[in-house]
């Protein structure tokens, strides 16, 4: 078995994603659902810095890996258990602007959770999506089991999972790749490197340079890809897939990338990066990387840019109209679900 | 009817309902070839084959986390962690995750997992082998944790755990294993979570516990009767959510009270027993409520003489008693 950490090469010519099985239909889409990530989160901001909502946790400059790897997976067969920065992978997945409005505004009809979690925290059984919590890691062992699941019942469906660098210290991480390594379950590990864990660096997380290393120690490959490249992304996650769908078992692929804003809303970034690092990284956002490919590759002309423009901020302004207005929970919604069957006697 | 110890109900509650349903399995440390350390899953393995009998790697959060993971995906997990006093690593996979998932979700999702563990004392188990945990896990909203003292109870409750959409943390006094026989109903005697049974009907005084001192009280009330004291004891069998109207009921019938368990006493399970007849019996009291407890020390020492100072004992019971009786 292969254990040993490769880097996928960016091949360049005109008609990468061609290449990869993708039509210009499906390299547009990949696009604009990463558009779309990016404005809603946009939105976000300003409604939050103009005191209408308490709380932002941004996917900017991660839409890349997260759209890149979702993009390979079946929607609605397949399973994500993503973390809080994953907007792209729930888009990706059937979420709508007004959902996240909904959530971002805690509303009663936000379908993530009725408006009891922080934005950010998505699950919808329909959409394969499972409920994320706030601790980090935890739902590396979920992976492993939905892939376990499967198969129990000989079916190829496979469960991708996202998670920080921070988060692959907990030891959850480490569980979880061990026992999807020993029963080869169709897991897709995914790392979305951003270099910082709130403050603290990489160098202060992990002693190795690369954490894709470690899956050698659970007898899968790991992957180092760059994360800034949606479509580097989608050819290491295909492969994973493909691998997962045969049932040869899992892969970690560590897209190395980086956050564009502060952690959250909460957090001054000022205080542990230098305004040169960031600047530098916004010359390689992974929107107008992939933007620049597609109009030189001939897939993204003027007229159909202006189109998607155009509908990503009428989805947006709708969704914000939409959830603003909506009504909040309840005191009575307080005392409800705490289990699907309360005992009655 | 046929007679079994507990453990062999607990058995057999699983075979019944691995048989039944396609989706019910087991994960956990050493269920597998051996049959469990107390061989609860003797023999499954061999009957349902690796992936309905899991030997999982020694990580409790992970046999957890990969319940939640597969009862999302359809299935329907019985988790056994080897000894109650090793759940601590899994912890957050319970008490974060499980319990937290249809609220999070605003019922979305629901989680049909049944964590099995065995519980409590004297067997020379010690520090780390004889702890109680049903006051730190009721405590969790959206949990239910049940302990029954017998087997039919043993068999039922595990079956309707089983069955339940939502999470249920099963606690196994490990000293009834073997020690306690009774009767078992045939295929579906499933006991529904939530419902105390009363065991022996009296008059004078009540005492209420679970598990292993179900016994210890149910000794005593014999040698009470012996003294013209009738005592009536219940079995709470579900911790959460508890049966108060039964604890009302038995306050109402005999005004005095005593609660016995040997989970430590600081807001143990009979303080929340003491505060719903507070709240809802205060008038029909004759004395005021009494408990009988483990102390507040950090667990049950492995020393003899420490381990039987630990653990309330139908002596110590009994004396408490006549002092209830007498009040
Ligand atoms: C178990 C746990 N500890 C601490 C936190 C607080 N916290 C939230 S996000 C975070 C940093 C996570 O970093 P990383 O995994 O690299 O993801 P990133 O935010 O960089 O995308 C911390 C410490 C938490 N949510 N969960
Ligand atoms: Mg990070």
């Amino acid at each position: 078995m292969a254990t040993k950490t490769q880097e996928v090469e960016q091949k360049g010519g005109q008609s990468r994603h061609r290449s990869l099985g993708l039509s210009d239909e499906q390299a547009l889409r990949i696009y604009e659902v990463m558009r779309l990530a990016r404005a809603i989160d946009e939105r976000m901001w300003l409604i939050n810095r103009q005191g209408r909502a308490p709380f932002v946790i941004s996917c900017q400059g991660q839409e890349g890996a997260q759209v890149g790897v979702a993009a390979a997976l079946k929607p609605g067969y397949d399973w994500v258990a993503p973390y809080y920065r994953d907007a792209g992978v729930v888009l990706w997945f059937g979420m709508t602007a007004r959902d996240q409005m909904l959530s971002f505004f805690a509303r009663r009809e936000d379908p993530n959770s009725g408006g009891r979690q922080m934005p950010g925290h998505f699950g919808s059984r329909r959409l394969h999506i499972i409920t994320t919590g706030s601790p980090v890691g935890a739902q590396l062992p979920h992976a492993a089991g939905i892939a376990l699941a499967f198969k129990q019942r000989k079916e190829d469906g496979v469960a991708a999972v996202f998670f920080g660098e921070g988060s692959s210290s907990q030891g959850d991480a480490h569980e979880a790749m061990n026992f999807a390594g020993i029963h080869k379950l169709g897991v897709i590990f995914v790392c979305e490197n951003n270099g910082y864990a709130i403050s603290v660096p990489q160098s202060q997380q992990v002693a190795v340079q690369n954490l894709a290393d470690r899956a050698a120690g659970y007898g899968f490959p790991g992957m180092v890809v760059d994360g800034n490249d949606v479509l580097a992304c989608y050819e290491v996650a295909k492969q994973a897939v493909e691998r997962a769908r045969r049932g040869d078992g899992p892969m970690l692929i560590e897209a190395k990338t980086y956050r564009l804003t502060a952690h959250s809303s909460d957090d001054d970034d000022r205080r542990y990066r230098q305004a040169e690092e960031v600047a530098l990284w916004r010359q390689k956002d992974p929107i107008q990387r992939y933007a620049k490919y597609l109009r030189e590759s001939g897939s993204l002309t003027d007229a159909a840019e202006q189109e998607i423009t155009e509908r990503i901020s009428q989805q947006v302004d709708e969704a914000t109209e939409y959830a603003e207005e909506a009504p909040d929970p309840t005191p009575d919604d307080l005392a409800r679900f705490v289990y699907k069957q309360e005992p009655r006697f | 009817m046929a007679t079994r110890t507990v453990i062999e109900a607990i058995r057999e509650a699983m075979d019944e309902e691995m048989a039944r349903d396609p989706s019910v399995f087991l994960i956990g440390e050493d269920v597998g070839q051996r049959g469990g350390v107390f061989l609860a899953s003797d023999g499954l393995f061999k009957k349902y084959g690796e992936y309905r009998v899991i030997d999982s790697p020694l990580a409790e959060s992970l046999i957890v986390g990969v319940a939640i993971g597969a009862a999302v995906n359809g299935m329907r997990p019985i988790v056994e962690i080897q000894f109650a006093d090793f759940i601590a690593p899994a912890f957050n996979q319970i008490v974060e995750e499980a319990a937290r998932f249809c609220y999070r979700s605003a019922g979305d999702f629901n989680l049909p997992i049944v964590i099995r563990t065995p519980y409590g004392g004297g067997v020379h188990g010690a520090l780390y082998h004889s702890q109680s945990i049903e006051a730190t896990y009721g405590h969790i909203p959206g949990l239910k944790v049940v302990a029954p003292s017998n087997p039919a109870d043993a068999k039922g409750l595990l079956k309707a755990a089983i069955r339940d959409p939502d999470p249920v943390l099963y606690l196994e006094h490990k000293r009834s294993y073997r020690l306690i026989r009774g009767e078992v109903p045939g295929n579906d005697g499933v006991v529904p979570i939530g419902k105390a049974e009363v065991k022996r009907e009296g008059t004078h005084l009540s005492l209420i516990a679970y598990g292993l001192m179900l016994h210890y009280c149910l000794e005593v009330a014999e040698k009470l009767a012996t003294e013209g004291v009738s005592a009536e004891v219940l079995d709470l069998r579900t911790i959460k959510p508890m049966d108060e109207a039964a604890v009302i009921a038995t306050t109402k019938k005999t005004g005095k009270v005593l609660v016995v368990h040997e989970d430590n006493r600081f807001a143990g399970i009979a303080a929340e027993v003491m505060a719903v007849i507070m709240e809802n019996a205060f008038d029909s009291l004759d004395a005021p409520v009494m408990r009988l407890t483990g102390p507040d020390v950090p667990a049950m020492p492995f020393n003899h003489v420490l381990e039987e100072a630990f653990l309330p004992n139908p002596e110590r019971i009994l004396a408490k008693a006549k002092e209830l009786a007498a009040y």
